[in-house]
């Protein structure tokens, strides 16, 4: 926390989590976690299972309720406000307008399975930000087109494979134009001759400047696209940096440990 | 065999120049089934002739009163009771499922309480208390001062037949409602929010469209038990189906025949519903499976036609 609170005043990072407390029950997932994620950074965090990192992401756009800490993700208080010493659950509908910025892509794609691809697309964008539809499906279209399914608009999700449904997955968080991604294992759940595709759209996304927060376990993907890797053990950050260090030449025991089990 | 330590050179696909023998099936013969169908044939033409040939039966008068106005009329009082109540019974089980998965445990409770009453008492029990309610409240004024309406002009028999059977459908309802919500996967409650669709959207947009699946076979079920159910509001008198045979043989004593008549138009609109509730059940099951099973329809055209017609659609219906 301490960090934190000595920072210079600067341009406001798209995520700071300060000391992020998070238990279920007595179980201590997160245990005062700070991050900072600047605008236009991509950030791989690693870490072993069950040391947290689903439920870090989670915390950021509140699909996870935090017990301590606090969460700022492009500059406004994300879940909570702070009246005196107490920390405020924000009201639905604030909540729903500060995820609407924050895009999410899940380990098992949770497409709607009873909307076409395109509808999946346009549900949110229609519902939540009140688009018209003509200007809603042109861009649909357009990302579609971008993750080389321009075909499958018509498809329902169950006729797609595992990597096409993926990639649908990201078109439909893309469509809602947010300023950050989450990725939550996007690759663990497909057959490993789809994970280059996935991998490839995240990487394009990388490079056209999107803020990313990804959790994954390609250790490769990491390597060659985060501008810093994060490795968390036990609800903490263990140690981080750019990839050429933490992955290439990890400094913490439980870091090498990780790394060479996962090889 | 062929080694299989060591990889071919070539593909095989068959192995060359070797002539088979060449045996016929025979399928395996069944007596069980031939006895069994015999004894059941027997007992079918004993029943089939007892029924034709007692006079009691009195199937000429059953003739007579199969489509007599007031039976028609009956009926359509019974499909109207149907429809309704199970509209209600549809719209109060939403609700109720909804309010009983809501996190406000006094909402929770009370939705439990109305399922728990309402499973747990009679339907005819119900019945007659909604038709007695002058005699607990004789004058109704729905908490508005001034207005003191009669009880009893309001509480018609109509009215108590719709109230009783539709609250009562309305608990059962929420319990196959309820049921459809659970099915569907939590992740789908996440992707929602997670694109910022508020709670009551996600319900309405996501989670409940496809529960449908769930929800629609007992639904179908349901239908067919209020068709029946209906009977019992003839203890109020009201004019549905059995109670309009009741009245006809009170006046002229053909007990039996009447109870026949209503029993066959119970038997065709229950047919007809069933018939409606497969092709019901084949429409939400769409986006669930690749390839829908055939219907009774198009297996009997298939049936009937022979083997080129589906050669010439290259396999496909
Ligand atoms: N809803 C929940 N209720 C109780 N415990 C939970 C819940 N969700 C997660 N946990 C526990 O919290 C811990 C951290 O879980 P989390 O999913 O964040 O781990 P992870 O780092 O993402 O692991 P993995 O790499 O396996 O996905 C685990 O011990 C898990 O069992
Ligand atoms: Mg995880």
């Amino acid at each position: 926390m301490t960090a934190a609170e000595n920072t210079t005043v600067r341009a406001a990072p798209m995520v700071r989590a300060d000391g992020i407390v998070k238990n279920y029950g007595k179980l201590n997932v997160l245990d005062g976690l700070d991050l900072e994620v600047d605008a236009g950074e991509v950030v791989c965090l690693i870490g072993p299972s069950g040391s947290g990192k689903s439920t870090f992401l989670r915390c950021i756009n509140h699909l996870e309720g935090i017990d301590g800490g606090r969460m700022w993700v492009d500059g406004k208080a994300m879940g909570y406000d702070i009246k005196g010493t107490r920390l405020h659950e924000q009201k639905e509908s604030r909540i729903c307008r500060s995820r609407t910025g924050i895009g999410m892509v899940f380990q098992h794609f949770n497409l709607f399975p009873h909307m076409t691809v395109l509808e999946n697309l346009v549900e949110a964008p229609r519902l939540v930000l009140g688009e018209k539809k003509s200007v809603v499906v042109q861009r649909a279209l357009e990302l579609l087109e971008k993750v080389g399914l321009a075909e499958k608009a018509g498809a329902f999700p169950r006729q797609l494979s595992g990597g096409q449904q993926q990639r649908v997955a990201i078109a439909r968080a893309l469509c809602m134009q947010p300023k950050l991604m989450l990725f939550d294992e996007p690759t663990s759940a497909l057959d490993p001759e789809l994970v280059g595709d996935v991998l490839k759209v995240m990487k394009d996304l990388a490079l056209s400047g999107m803020t990313m927060v990804v959790v994954t376990h390609e250790m490769n993907f990491a390597r060659d696209v985060a501008d810093r890797v994060v490795f968390m053990a036990d609800g903490r950050i263990v140690e981080q940096g750019p990839a050429r260090y933490v992955i290439t030449n990890p400094q913490h025991e439980r870091t090498k440990a990780f790394l060479s089990s996962v090889r | 065999m062929t080694d299989l330590t060591k990889t071919p050179e070539k593909t095989t696909f068959t192995s060359p120049g070797r002539t088979r023998d060449h045996y016929t099936v025979v399928k395996a013969k069944h007596p069980g089934r031939w006895v069994s169908a015999a004894i059941i044939a027997v007992f079918a033409v004993l029943m089939a002739r007892s029924v034709a040939t007692n006079p009691r039966f009195g199937w000429e008068t059953v003739g007579l009163y199969l489509r007599e106005v007031s039976i028609v009329q009956g009926i359509a009082v019974t499909l109207e009771l149907t429809a309704v109540c199970m509209a209600i019974g549809i719209v109060l089980g939403v609700v109720v499922a909804v309010l009983r998965l809501s996190p406000n445990p006094v909402v929770r409770t009370a939705a439990f309480a109305y399922v728990n009453f309402f499973r747990g008492t009679p339907v005819l029990v119900q019945l007659l208390f909604w038709y007695n309610l002058a005699a607990l409240y004789p004058t109704v004024s729905f908490g508005i001062p001034g207005v003191a309406l009669d009880a009893n002009a309001i509480i018609t028999p109509m009215f108590a037949a719709i109230l009783g059977l539709g609250l009562n459908q309305g608990a059962y309802m929420s319990e196959i409602v309820r049921a459809g919500i659970l099915s569907v996967d939590h992740g789908q409650v996440e992707a929602a929010g997670a694109l910022g669709i508020n709670k009551l959207q996600t319900m309405r947009r996501i989670v409940l469209p496809q529960a449908m699946r769930v929800i629609i076979p007992p639904t179908g079920n349901e239908t067919i038990g209020m068709l029946k159910t209906t009977a019992l509001v003839s203890v109020i008198s009201v004019p549905e189906l059995l109670y309009s045979s009741q009245i006809i043989y009170a006046r002229n004593f053909q007990t039996i025949p009447l109870l026949m008549v209503a029993s066959i138009w119970y038997i065709v609109v229950t047919s007809i519903l069933s018939i409606g509730q497969y092709y019901l059940e084949r429409r939400f099951a769409k986006g669930g499976q690749r390839n829908l099973p055939l219907t009774p329809l198009q297996k009997l055209t298939l049936f009937f036609n022979t083997h080129d017609r589906l050669a010439r659609k290259g396999g496909k219906l």
